[in-house]
């Protein structure tokens, strides 16, 4: 609702301040589960926590990072993270943007047969064949690589369908001033289509990179060891190792090693990060 | 618009192969990981085929044994069971939540950003790092939620990931954190458009704050909610990532999902069949969701219009 409905009167005002007040305790509440790993994961490895006492310790430290960095090799999950979001959103723009070309400017038989047939990865979500699409994988020798996690990804139905919504609203003049200069389909693309739709395709990189990054349960399946296993798979197979227990300063540790890059991007780049979510959802 | 502009355009827009080789790429990546495993699921589901017992190795055809065999077992009734409540308990939560949240923070006043932020930040963490941080949470004797549920009078059952009635409200609690903040910004994109005046006059007429919520925001964010529901039950179907790290679907099976029945039928059991069998049950499911939802809206459009 507008911000133009203010508050009037005694109590429109206390029922205002209320509402306030409500906001910061809900939103303290929210954010608990992330401040407190991040205090924990400062307290020195002596000493455990225990009932009440799970924050600070007696000092900060940030040997934790460096005890979880020796005890798994993080830095090879963040290379096959890093290589495998890139891999991804490297194919996905150039699939995307060519399918959604195509569909929104040219006619031919069959397009809307195909739009469906592509629209079909929307409601049969890539996780729920994990099953069968682990057969593929196995068939096409590519288990326990990086490639097996990346390609079921390469196509993808709803950036198509974003790129196809975006290029459509792109003014017809410009595109028949495109085609009576002469421009090839390339040049269409490139200097009229693409320009007013970068930042969809920018909306569209960032819900990729997140989801991607974060994902878990398939490349557990598709990988073996750590020579392709990104830091989802790599921190859950961490917390399962038998030496670590219940030592929370290491696992809050290693859980933000995984988290970091993403989340500092985020803070940096609040506003643009939901604003791209919102477009990626909602056009 | 000239005759001959036009005509170039309605000759520049036609191209005999150029199109289908544009899609081509998408097209060849959506048919090798949706089409054809669909098909292959639904063709094996017709097979006992076990890969770990030698003599089962070799599929053999037993035409709907597997879907018998499913729902004639107790233990797969109970993780429908619990599917069922985990979906529909925790995407109306979210969404709830997620629309209370909006309406809180979109105020144009110092510090709200913080509180959008401490609401959105869930989304931006991957699943498996929420569950370990959870997990401290869940921990029996010193751990945050029974120390904060005590505040309340709570005394009940410490161990909340290790107990078969609670195991699958712990699951549903970290999904509805985790969620919540992502339908926030729907609401809250949804909010930001709408017309002010429509507020001013309702204002003027004396409506209530109360009124107003009801009367004009709620109707008029109906396409809002039919996005976010869609998106919220079907992603709740496979949101499974948390119960790898805090609960392995137990004890006895009291947490266990039907995507983490199906990773365990096929990764565990071995069981192609079986795991076959209940991939084409989810993506059943999947499809009455997202149809009843499609359906739902194209109704509303009409209306809308009418």
């Amino acid at each position: 609702m507008p911000d133009a409905v203010s508050p009037r009167g005694f109590w429109g005002k206390l029922g205002y301040w209320l509402a306030l007040l409500f906001t910061g305790l809900l939103a303290l509440l929210w954010a608990v589960p992330v401040i407190w790993a991040f205090v924990a994961s400062t307290r020195p490895p002596t000493e455990p926590l225990g009932r009440g006492d799970v924050w600070f310790g007696s000092s900060l430290t940030l040997v934790n990072y460096a005890t979880a960095m020796s005890l798994a090799p993080f830095k090879l999950y963040y290379i096959n993270t890093i290589l495998i979001v890139t891999m991804i959103l490297g194919v996905q723009i150039i699939t995307i943007t060519l399918a959604g070309f195509a569909f929104a400017h040219y006619k031919f038989m069959g397009k809307q047969l195909l739009l469906f047939f592509i629209l079909l990865q929307l409601m049969i979500p890539t996780t729920a064949l994990l099953a069968p699409n682990f057969s593929t994988i196995r068939a096409l020798g590519l288990f326990d690589t990086r490639l097996a996690i990346a390609i079921p990804y390469f196509g993808s139905a709803f950036g198509t369908f974003l790129m196809r919504q975006a290029f459509l609203e792109v003014p017809r003049d410009l595109v028949d001033a495109g085609v009576i200069d002469g421009c090839n389909w390339w040049q269409l693309l490139r200097h009229i289509y693409l320009p007013p739709s970068k930042s969809m395709l920018v909306a569209f990189g960032l819900s990729s990179v997140v989801w991607h990054w974060n994902e878990f349960l398939w490349p557990l399946v598709v990988t073996n060891s750590d020579k392709s296993r990104p830091l989802t798979a790599g921190l859950v197979r961490f917390t399962q190792l038998g030496e670590i227990g219940a030592q929370w300063s290491l696992l809050t540790a290693a859980t933000l090693l995984v988290v970091a890059p993403l989340f500092i991007v985020f803070l940096i780049f609040q506003r643009q990060f939901i604003q791209s979510f919102v477009h990626s959802g909602l056009k | 618009m000239s005759a001959s502009a036009s005509a170039v355009r309605k000759r520049k827009r036609r191209n005999p192969i150029l199109p289908y080789l544009l899609i081509l790429p998408t097209f060849f990546f959506v048919a090798m990981f949706t089409a054809w495993p669909t098909l292959l699921a639904f063709y094996q589901s017709f097979f006992r085929q076990r890969l770990n017992i030698a003599k089962f190795r070799e599929p053999t055809f037993i035409g709907l044994g597997n879907y018998a065999t499913l729902f004639n077992d107790p233990r797969f009734l109970l993780v429908l069971k619990n599917t069922l409540i985990y979906v529909l308990v925790t995407a109306p939560i979210s969404i709830v939540l997620g629309f209370l949240f909006a309406l809180l923070i979109n105020r144009a006043i110092k510090g709200i950003g913080l509180a959008r932020l401490a609401f959105f930040q869930p989304t931006i963490l991957p699943m498996v790092s929420a569950a370990t941080i959870w997990m401290f949470f869940f921990t029996p004797d010193y751990g945050l939620w029974n120390t904060f549920l005590q505040r309340f009078g709570y005394s009940g059952p410490q161990n909340w990931t290790g107990n078969p009635d609670l195991a699958l409200i712990a699951i549903m609690i970290v999904t509805i954190w985790k969620n919540a903040g992502y339908y926030m910004i729907f609401y809250l994109a949804g909010l930001q458009s709408l017309p002010t005046d429509v507020y001013e006059a309702a204002t003027l007429d004396g409506a209530s704050w109360w009124q107003m919520l009801w009367q004009i925001t709620f109707p008029l964010l109906r396409r809002t909610t039919l996005f976010v529901s869609t998106i919220a039950f079907i992603g709740a179907f496979q949101m499974v990532d948390h119960i790898f790290v805090l609960t392995k679907g137990g004890p006895s099976r009291a947490s266990t999902v039907l995507l983490y029945y199906l990773w365990q039928m096929r990764f565990e059991n071995q069981d192609v069949g079986k795991a076959s069998a209940i991939t084409i049950i989810l993506i059943i499911f999947l499809l009455i969701f997202t149809v009843t939802n499609f359906a739902l809206s194209e109704r509303k459009e009409e209306e809308t219009h009418a």
